[in-house]
């Protein structure tokens, strides 16, 4: 098939990127438990759910490896809904 | 019909009804797009007419307080969502294909969804006055006016039949993304193409960013008002401007999606009836996705009187200001275009010209909306209603109506009359601007607007009967366009492939073009590449008309087109007509039914229930029919 | 339907079967239609997630509990990509077994909301508590309205595969429920740290 033309990774990669969803799971859910992170806490939150979210984007649904236009598409819609929400929140002063 | 071959395309089993209801052929989806806005413009304008003779002199007799509000109610939604949104899809489902050099859209089943469930949630919002009352609560529905229970379900109607008509927009807008980012013919590189596709593309962006957000506003609305939550009960600490946050992040970009496929419309006619090219290309398209991107921004100069604050109230100011930059721009291109051309006086040129002139008066007045203190007064005043009139009929109707001149010799093969529709574009011209101008003057002098009566010796009555007449005289005009419509249907001058001395592909084909659209796929060279084919430049840099216009790689189709050509027309697989799609839509219209009524009990869990056996079986049967049938 | 001839995009590389372009083309714009959505509803949520009136607030949440759904629903991503991997070289057998796994899992996933959904009413939190209710049952609602139609998806799949009516190239196809399926996995990586995390 031609979509199999580019290089797709391989069924281990898949299973080492789940193996690293699991682990940043675990560390997320120990981190509110951590008395000495309080400070970082949100930060150190909103960055591992990061990592995931653009982990599964990337190698999962394949963007990393396909055509630039789907990245287009995509995130014209993720980064514009978070700046357009992100004015509506502060308009409410809920930060 | 498998294969559609030059030969058999005009089979017996493609007429009638039957035929239409089953279509996926992009063409006759726009035609019914275009014949249904088209009445639903008519009962808007009927509306229209009852409001403006209330309202003809002080305390009207004609409406009850209650009868106004359904009707205003009425008139804004069914004008937006069942007129203007739908008859740009018309020229868009007609023309983007033609104008790529496709065969069809990408999805022609989904296309077909999309416009069964436009015509029947229309129709759905339609039913409100015969059961429950139709939506009074203005079509911005503020809340907590919106959540307010009565004996009726009027704004239930509102919240779901304004979400279904956003399903079947946001299907449409998917279907045209995909087709001018992967279906364009070969050489058709993006900043080739004709600007009325860019703005096509723009406006669908627009629509699948914008609609999920009112979606979640209405399902809100919808919850809030049956099923006990409390996103706007104030009085349990939610808060009713969500509600105007979330409308306006859809309504404010919905503007542009009612006025960039006008004025993608003008940018083809005026290069063509100046017989020149358009003026600064680029900048036209550029200044288009500015107005997407930065129309994005300006939502909250809707609320500047719901207390913001200054630094909010400051941004959205400066945001609103800086949108009439781009759009300066096009005016300027547009006249920079005229701008020493050979003009061509015709009708859609007219309406052309009538477009940019009316949609620079209400531009302006959009502009004084940015200064927040005058905002202030004009916040809900007449003002306003003759701002959005100016650019939404001055603009966008007379937009469309320049389009319809253009291209209705493409769908039909017959002329509009020239004479009558001069005689349309001038009445039209003076009642739009007798209805609408005085409206400036009422408002700035305090009329409030969604009022049912007025006191005498206001000052107001004159302004008010000015504009009431207007708007009989907007009537007149419609009805001399339905008489030319009928006229040139039966016998108008024929049309040929390309009677106005076109530069985009659609003229390279028939009139009206086989089902296949072109028997060769054009490959494209340039920006008006028709044009190139049909001209050379002299030394002089002065175009010439080439002699041999049907020679060579031309594939311009010089025969009368259709079944009957030339033999050489390989078989053209072309998708085969699927009942499914209406089946589908019309199961969510019922499922659609059951949330209105869902206070109601057993007929609310009834319809629910018919309506999600009926859009199984649709979409089941959708999932499981292959795209083109094997020949039988 | 694509035409033959049409197509090839010179502004982007060209990669793939033409067919597959237009569909993953609508599909990622549907994603990017869909974030809106999702971002709407986040942030009716935010706006309103210290609006608890006389009933409960986050400390109601079960981290642990949730915690081990969103691990359930994260390895339904694994076993998807390894379907979609399956049915790209042709092994529908394997794919299918992979396909049945994620709707497994999927509906794992929805169990364990029906029930931490009742636990919640039991400890007096429903849509009409406060606006905290209803934001919090509206977000994880529809998310699991979308768990719900992908499981519906995997099913259809599963079904067509196993009839011998799976075609690449036909409307329903694993490589778009795949999308699918891995956008509604983020969406609950962002609502697992933004409602529950960042609460409590």
């Amino acid at each position: 098939m031609a979509t199999a033309t580019h290089a797709h990774p391989t069924a281990k990669t898949y299973w080492l990127i789940a193996l690293f969803l699991g682990i940043v799971t675990a560390i997320e859910v120990t981190v509110p438990y951590i008395d000495a992170l309080d400070p970082i806490r949100a930060v150190l939150l909103i960055l591992l759910g990061s990592a995931k979210f653009a982990v599964v984007v990337a190698v999962f649904m394949h963007l990393r490896y396909d055509l630039k236009a789907y990245r287009f598409y995509f995130l014209i819609g993720l980064a514009g809904a978070t700046v357009v929400f992100a004015v509506v929140l502060a308009s409410f002063r809920a930060f | 019909m498998a294969v559609a071959t030059r030969e058999q395309a005009p089979a017996a089993a493609d007429r009638g009804v039957w035929s239409w209801i089953t279509t996926v052929d992009h063409k006759r989806i726009g035609i019914m797009y275009a014949v249904a806005a088209f009445i639903f413009f008519l009962v808007g304008g009927f509306e229209a007419l009852l409001i403006r003779t209330q309202l003809a002199g002080p305390n009207g007799t004609v409406l009850s307080a209650e009868a106004y509000n359904q009707i205003f109610t009425m008139h804004g939604l069914t004008m937006v969502f069942a007129v203007i949104m739908p008859i740009a899809a018309a020229f868009q489902n007609y023309f983007v294909p033609l104008q790529i050099g496709a065969r069809d859209v990408a999805f022609p089943r989904i296309n077909a969804f999309a416009f069964w469930l436009f015509f029947f949630s229309a129709l759905f919002l339609y039913t409100s006055f015969l059961f429950g009352g139709a939506p009074d609560g203005a079509w911005v529905g503020y809340a907590p006016l919106s959540t307010q229970l009565t004996e009726y379900v009027r704004m239930d109607y509102y919240s779901v039949g304004a979400q279904l008509l956003g399903v079947a927009s946001l299907a449409g807008s998917i279907n045209f993304i995909a087709t001018i980012f992967t279906m364009r013919a070969p050489g058709m590189s993006l900043m080739r193409m004709p600007v009325f596709v860019w703005m096509t593309v723009v406006t669908s962006f627009l629509l699948i960013l914008s609609l999920p957000v009112i979606g979640v506003g209405l399902w809100q609305l919808l919850f809030d008002r049956n099923f006990g939550t409390l996103f706007y009960a104030a009085q349990a600490q939610g808060d009713p401007l969500l509600w105007q946050h979330l409308f306006w992040i859809f309504g404010h970009p919905e503007v542009y999606v009612l006025i960039l496929p006008a004025m993608g419309i003008v940018s083809e006619i005026l290069p063509v009836m100046s017989r020149k090219p358009l003026f600064g290309y680029a900048f036209v398209v550029f200044s288009g996705i500015a107005i997407g991107f930065l129309g994005f921004g300006v939502w909250a100069h809707h609320m500047f009187t719901a207390g913001l604050g200054p630094v909010a109230e400051a941004g959205f100011g400066l945001a609103t200001m800086l949108i009439a930059i781009p759009t300066g721009v096009k005016i300027f291109n547009w006249i920079g275009t005229t701008w020493g051309g050979r003009l061509k006086l015709t009708t859609p040129m007219l309406f052309s010209l009538g477009f940019i002139s009316m949609f620079v008066i209400g531009g302006l007045s959009g502009v004084t909306h940015s200064i927040v203190p005058a905002d202030t007064q004009q916040h809900d005043s007449y003002y306003i209603v003759a701002h959005f009139h100016y650019v939404l009929f001055g603009g966008a109707v007379l937009g469309y109506m320049a389009g319809a001149y253009y291209w209705f010799p493409k769908w039909t093969g017959k002329m509009l009359s020239e004479t009558i529709g001069k005689w349309h574009f001038w009445i039209t011209l003076i009642g739009f601007n007798l209805t609408f101008a005085p409206q400036h003057i009422l408002g700035l002098d305090g009329m409030p607007r969604r009022t049912y009566r007025y006191d005498a010796g206001l000052g107001w009555d004159g302004w008010n009967l000015m504009s009431t007449i207007g708007s009989y005289l907007i009537a007149v005009g419609v009805l001399v366009f339905i008489w030319n419509i009928i006229r040139s249907w039966r016998n108008g001058e024929p049309a040929g492939n390309d009677p106005w001395d076109g530069r985009t592909l659609e003229w390279t084909t028939s009139s009206p073009p086989p089902v296949h659209n072109f028997d060769e796929v054009p490959v494209v060279h340039h920006v008006d590449d028709f044009w190139y084919r049909k001209y050379g430049i002299d030394e002089d840099g002065r175009a010439v008309k080439m002699p041999e216009v049907s020679g060579g790689a031309l594939t311009v189709d010089t025969d009368t087109g259709g079944e009957d050509g030339d033999a050489d027309a390989h078989d053209i697989h072309m998708p085969s007509p699927s009942y499914f799609p209406i089946i589908a839509s019309a199961g969510v219209v019922i499922l659609g039914a059951g949330l209105v009524f869902i206070s109601s009990g057993a007929i609310g869990f009834g319809l629910l229930a018919l309506g999600a056996i009926v859009s199984l079986w649709g979409f089941m049967g959708w999932a499981g029919e292959p795209i083109t049938k094997e020949a039988h | 339907m694509v035409s033959e001839g049409a197509v090839v995009d010179h502004d982007f590389e060209d990669t793939g079967n033409p067919i597959h372009r237009v569909r993953k083309t609508a599909m990622w714009a549907f994603l990017g239609s869909e974030a809106f959505f999702f971002g709407a509803m986040i942030s009716t949520f935010l706006l309103y997630r210290n609006t608890i009136g006389d009933g409960p607030g986050a400390e109601i949440f079960n981290i642990p509990f949730t915690s081990a759904s969103s691990f359930v629903l994260l390895m339904s991503s694994l076993t998807m990509v390894l379907a979609d991997n399956s049915f790209q070289k042709g092994d529908q057998r394997q794919g299918r077994v992979w396909l049945i796994g994620t709707a497994l899992l999927g509906t794992t996933f929805l169990a364990g909301q029906i029930f931490e959904f009742t636990e919640f009413v039991h400890e007096g939190l429903t849509i009409s508590t406060s606006p905290f209710g209803s934001s919090f049952y509206m977000l994880t609602g529809f998310h699991g309205l979308h768990v719900a139609v992908g499981v519906l998806l995997l099913s259809m799949l599963v079904f067509f595969s196993l009839r011998g009516r799976y075609s690449p190239d036909g409307g329903m196809n694993v490589e778009l429920v795949a999308l699918y399926w891995h956008f509604v996995d983020i969406v609950w990586i962002v609502i697992f740290t933004v409602v529950y995390l960042l609460q409590i």
